[in-house]
């Protein structure tokens, strides 16, 4: 085993068993911590991909955006109904519905191996070359999807007159 | 490393995802669950950028669209939760089973 593939089986290893910490724990803050370490995980998981940029995304935009916004979520509730989660009596139904999903792909990725060429990735300015140039429609349109997210959020959580629990308004 | 060992990680981290979709009942909790399927999803394009795609590059152009899209829909799913805690005095998905405003 060489250094590449320790350093992937910690990294996975990691990422899974905090990944089952998110789904299994009580406590919503719990969990949301789980979830950065997981997420930091996967970046790890992309710098031995050779996808250093998406390594520094993944940790500025889920470890420093989306984790704080999920925690500032679960300050603006009640905390305590966060604190402790009650478990779905469906959980079964989940838990056959998640080996099964996992059974069937892993049947197949271990059942059709591709073929693969040697392990390299593009440099930075190769990557912002083709954003800039052949995904340039696509990179506006993913500019306005964050701008009408924006603004669909602040309409939609900003506090109305009538709003008081239970007013169903 | 091979390529199957990364598929098979991501496999288990979007069971793990599926699991959490369907046996969490707050909705917070429900949407830590898809950002876990997500990711195994981003995990995959990179393999494959990495691994397979001559060019490199298309694989990280979309994990890239991916991040954008999922950063947009924790923004709106957020501020869902919140409405829906100020209507519903509530976060639990089962509680929240009708259209009715």
């Amino acid at each position: 085993m060489d250094a590449q593939a320790v350093a992937f089986a910690i990294v996975a290893v990691v990422a899974l068993v905090s990944g089952i910490g998110v789904v299994t724990t009580r406590n919503v803050a719990h969990a949301a911590l789980f979830l950065l370490v997981s997420l930091a995980s996967v970046a790890g998981v992309f710098i031995l991909l050779v996808a250093e940029f998406l390594a520094l995304v993944q940790v500025l935009i889920y470890g420093g955006a989306v984790t704080i916004v999920l925690l500032f979520a679960l300050m603006l509730t009640r905390a305590e109904e966060f604190s402790n989660v009650r478990a779905n009596p469906q959980w079964l139904v989940g838990a056959l519905a998640a080996i099964g999903v996992f059974g069937a792909m892993g049947a197949v990725i271990l059942n059709d191996r591709l073929d693969t060429q040697a392990l390299q990735g593009p440099s930075l300015k190769e990557l912002g070359g083709e954003l800039f140039t052949n995904w340039v429609v696509p990179f506006e349109i993913a500019s306005l999807v964050l701008l009408m997210a924006l603004i669909g959020a602040i309409i939609l959580a900003r506090a109305s007159d009538n709003d008081a629990p239970g007013s169903g308004g | 490393m091979e390529l199957y060992h990364v598929e098979l990680l991501s496999a288990a981290l979007f069971a793990i995802g599926v699991y959490g979709v369907l046996a969490r009942r707050n909705a917070v909790m429900v949407l830590m669950a898809v950002e876990l399927m997500l990711n195994a999803a981003t995990i995959n394009a990179v393999a494959y950028a990495a691994f397979l795609d001559p060019g490199r590059l298309v694989g990280q152009v979309i994990t890239v669209f991916i991040i954008t899209v999922a950063a947009a829909e924790v923004g709106l799913a957020m501020a869902i939760i919140l409405r829906l805690y100020r209507v519903r005095a509530t976060a639990n998905v089962d509680e929240a089973d009708e259209m009715k405003g």
